[in-house]
């Protein structure tokens, strides 16, 4: 691994911070990190899935101390990051069906412990349709027999790599290309949808946790945690798409941010089924602020919109903020400084 | 029967300016056929979209590989792929830029070029449509290059795709690159 | 109307005005514009469906299966490994007789992922108990679609659709979609052979032992042979009601007095009838037999066709792994007995375009003896590729 790193300082959010102790720096700061997933892939601009996957990837590799394998399902990291005959992944990196993602992953966790070296840990990474529609048998699977494998979904809220149609996990009023913002009810549909995180913790494995790309220290510290424990673990990773969300590339962070800030996202840890933590919203935003910067949110809001859309919308946030207690312990170190 | 080969990058409409010139031709009572090279979706990457157009049904369907009309909505490809595969001398080039074929660095390959033209379809769509999407405009200016299509068949291809202002306004940048191609041409 | 459109509105309009009851949809490139164009059409209130969007390509097969069973005409599209996902449902629908119409977008099969066209995912279903029709244009790709949902109800078994994905399905090109009012006419509603309802119970998928299990797949077998005489008389019909030729078992190109036939599926035949033409122009008679209906297997048409061949040249775009050609070897059963002497080729996989270029060169190759037909060829093979593979130690 000697791809040569260029680190920039560009704001006290980003990357590394030099008020901080060494030992409390991020994995990112590290010029020694292990660039897992390194440059040359073909994702596009702004991609937030490309983002959480070198995050993701970098902090697992220093918790096992470089002994990952990693499967990884069909999707947008998956081709962008393999154009044969080039591949951007440093460590050993198995592509399996779009399906199977979990199964594979489990059997290659079998097999390490049969060899005698679980030393060896396991990460699979798939997307949302990936984890909660076609892998979602499998995914099932592994928490039930408690497979010792860290089972990453990087939700971008769609099936993105095909050209944008609707998965398990669209939000409701989105627009994409199966659930078009045409007719008596544009977007997708309110009252569908699956919640991932808590289908993992109702199987009650060791570790579940949600995370975004908008906050690196928060993302690491989980992916490290979660390698602390053995048996099936689940994190959920919201990463923004500029393409299939129809916003600015330069807006991928400020999206993650807003989502968790408006509490459509909440970003919680739970262990063997109970909420263990919390990460409170630190000053809360109207959904509006986070539907605004969307294009597939854009029926909602040009010309008349859809007024009491955006009103359920925030219901539905609002009952995460309840359910969650995301605003219950304010964050006392919050400067009221807008991202 | 004429063939058509767009070079340009996910993004730009380059697939849409071989369907709506392919639709351009089927108005004037022609056969026309557009189809991409096909990839997942991915901005910014290369895409290269082909147009046939003859009087008779066209049966062949693999890619143009001795287009008549090569048209690059990206400059910055001139020097990244092989644009000019294939291309007959005689053929029609049409270049997105505000520069010149020396300045591009292509002065060698248009030198020996009878019907090479340069058009600033991004300027012009910004003017017009105010995005950089220089799709339509380049359609325009390939009516005027090469005259296979009218410019009355392009703006009706564009008002039966886009709808109110976004239809005016492309036909709009499409009429002005023609306008302008054709003072080259004509010059 | 004629259009100049792109080849998944076509079909997902020809299908919308067979008004199917119940879409199940799952996305995979190449096939989305087409769930996507019916999506919209249901969204506007154009077309009166259950349009669900499943979880999977199991899921949406499965989907059909029940709607089916209720007695919904139903529809579905897939790919490849979408198609392969479905596996186990294919053969449960057609073991069922549930007259399922689903549009296969032909693409590639991985390991490794590609998704290109070729049509090893339809070949590798062959003996699904489908009907398996091939569309070698938009046109017909259209035609076709409402000619299987009158085919799948009259015989009650599911088919499936094969246009060759990218190539056909996002291309543009003249279209006249068959209109809602003519297919009306041409198609009556839809008449379950056995229906899932409370005021006539019936049980559908009982578990048959030794004893009777051998009857049921003969008849079976009965049913789909039947589709041998229904593809042509429901392509007449076609012809009647909407004044075109689209369809049918095979499709003749210049082979009456051919001594050398391309036999070949799907959209390559355009290519090869251009080359056909060049090499007939240089004094060569080179004729092009179409597959419209590839299972049931027309041999007896096949066999009518190409008996006074000399030479067949039979282009695939799969093969089949370890042993070779696929529609080559059932060329060549209806071939027995006769000089006829066939060659395989496999073209165009993964997506690799078949040239008139390559295809000129193979032909000239043929006509000149320089292809060993006992050899199974693969057009435009990267030999310097493959070599270096092999000194690398690539083959076991």
């Amino acid at each position: 691994m000697s791809t040569e790193l260029k680190l920039y300082q560009i704001d006290t959010f980003a990357v590394g911070n030099r008020l901080l102790d060494a030992d409390r720096r991020t994995v990112q700061a590290s010029t020694g990190r292990a660039n897992g997933i390194t440059s040359g892939h073909r994702a596009c601009r702004g991609c937030g899935e490309a983002l959480g996957a070198r995050y993701v990837v970098d902090a697992a590799l220093r918790a096992a101390e470089g002994n990952l394998v990693t499967v990884n399902s069909t999707g947008c990291l998956e081709v962008f990051s393999t154009p044969y005959p080039e591949s951007a992944w440093q460590l050993p990196w198995l592509h399996s069906l779009f399906g199977n993602g979990p199964a594979v992953a489990s059997g290659v966790a079998a097999a390490l412990r049969a060899q005698g070296r679980s030393d060896v840990r396991v990460l699979a990474q798939a997307g949302d349709g990936g984890t909660v529609d076609i892998g979602f048998g499998c995914l099932s699977g592994m928490f039930e027999r408690n497979d010792d494998v860290l089972f990453v979904c990087y939700d971008n809220q769609g099936y993105m790599n095909t050209g944008v149609q609707r998965s398990g996990a669209t939000p409701p009023a989105a627009r994409t290309a199966n659930t078009k913002a045409i007719g008596p009810e544009p977007g997708n549909q309110f009252g569908q949808g699956k919640n991932a995180p808590l289908i993992a913790m109702a199987h009650e494995v060791p570790y579940v946790a949600t995370a975004t790309v908008a906050d690196l220290h928060d993302l690491e510290a989980k992916v490290t945690k979660a390698m602390q424990y053995r048996g099936a673990r689940y994190l959920h990773v919201l990463v923004p798409c500029p393409l299939g969300w129809a916003a600015d590339p330069s807006q991928t962070i400020r999206l993650a941010r807003l989502a968790k800030e408006s509490g459509l996202f909440p970003v919680f840890e739970a262990e063997h089924g109970v909420v263990t933590s919390v990460s409170p919203i630190r000053q809360q935003e109207p959904v509006v602020e986070y539907l605004r910067l969307q294009g597939r949110f854009a029926h909602l809001l040009d010309g008349d919109g859809r007024p009491e859309l955006v009103e359920r919308i925030q219901a539905g946030a609002d009952a995460n903020i309840r359910r969650f207690g995301l605003l219950d312990r304010p964050d006392p170190t919050a400067t009221g400084r807008r991202p | 029967m004429f063939e058509i080969r767009i070079h340009g990058r996910g993004g730009q409409g380059v697939v849409t300016a071989a369907e709506l010139l392919s639709v351009a031709a089927f108005e004037e009572g022609r056969h026309a056929q557009a189809f991409p090279t096909f990839g997942s979706e991915r901005m910014g990457a290369p895409v290269t979209s082909f147009c046939r157009i003859d009087d008779r049904p066209i049966r062949r369907r693999e890619p143009v590989t001795h287009p008549d009309a090569l048209v690059v909505q990206d400059p910055t490809l001139l020097h990244q792929i092989a644009v000019f595969e294939g291309f007959k001398e005689d053929g029609y080039l049409l270049v997105n830029t505000s520069r010149s074929f020396a300045e591009l660095g292509i002065e060698e390959v248009t030198a020996g070029l009878q019907h090479a033209c340069a058009v600033p379809a991004t300027d012009l769509a910004r003017e017009h449509l105010g995005k950089p999407l220089p799709n339509a405009a380049l359609l325009g200016g390939l009516a005027a290059l090469t005259g296979i299509v009218s410019i009355e068949s392009v703006e009706a291809a564009i008002r039966g795709r886009f709808a109110g202002d976004t239809a005016t306004r492309n036909a709009s940048a499409a009429r002005a690159a023609y306008d302008a191609v054709q003072g080259v041409v004509h010059a | 109307m004629r259009e100049q459109i792109e080849g998944s509105q076509a079909v997902a309009r020809a299908v919308g005005a067979c008004r199917p009851q119940v879409i199940a949809a799952y996305p995979i490139s190449p096939q989305t514009h087409i769930v996507e164009e019916l999506s919209d059409l249901v969204r506007v209130g154009r077309l009166e469906s259950e349009y669900l969007m499943v979880e999977s390509e199991f899921g949406a097969l499965s989907a059909c299966i029940g709607s089916s069973a209720a007695g919904s005409r139903t529809y579905t599209a897939t790919s490849s490994q979408g198609l392969l996902f479905m596996a186990e449902a294919l053969f449960n629908a057609s073991g069922l007789g549930l007259p399922i119409v689903m549009t296969v977008a032909n693409r590639a099969i991985g390991a490794p992922i590609n998704i290109w066209n070729d049509q090893s995912d339809s070949m590798a279903m062959r003996d699904s108990g489908w009907i398996q029709l091939y569309a070698r244009s938009n046109q017909e790709a259209a035609d076709v679609h409402v000619q299987a949902f009158k085919l799948a109800e009259e015989l009650s078994l599911p088919v499936m659709v094969c246009m060759d994905g990218f190539v056909l399905t996002h291309a543009f090109e003249p279209v006249d979609v068959p209109d809602e009012v003519t297919v009306d006419a041409f198609l009556p509603p839809f008449q379950p052979r056995q229906l899932l309802h409370p005021d006539d119970p019936v049980t559908i998928g009982a578990m048959v032992g030794p004893e009777a299990f051998t009857e049921v797949k003969y008849l079976m077998h009965l049913t789909q042979r039947a589709a041998l005489d229904a593809v042509p008389r429901i392509a007449g019909e076609f012809r009647e009601a909407f004044g075109r030729e689209s369809g049918g078992l095979v499709q003749r190109y210049r082979t009456g007095d051919a001594d050398t036939v391309v036999v070949a599926l799907g959209s390559v035949l355009g290519t090869a009838e251009e080359v056909a033409d060049a090499m007939r122009d240089d004094g060569y008679a080179v004729g092009v037999l179409g597959i419209g209906c590839f299972r049931p297997w027309p041999d007896s048409e096949v066999r009518a066709v190409l008996a006074n061949a000399r030479r067949v040249v039979v282009l695939e775009r799969a093969f089949s792994v370890g042993a070779g050609g696929i529609v080559g070897k059932d060329v060549r059963d209806a071939l027995r007995g006769t000089d006829s002497v066939v060659y395989d080729v496999v073209a165009g996989l993964g997506g690799r375009p078949i040239t008139g270029a390559s295809l000129r060169r193979l032909l000239d190759d043929v006509a000149a003896d320089r292809l060993d037909p006992t050899e199974l060829h693969f057009l435009d093979l990267r030999t310097d590729v493959v070599s270096q593979e092999l000194a690398r130690g690539g083959a076991r």
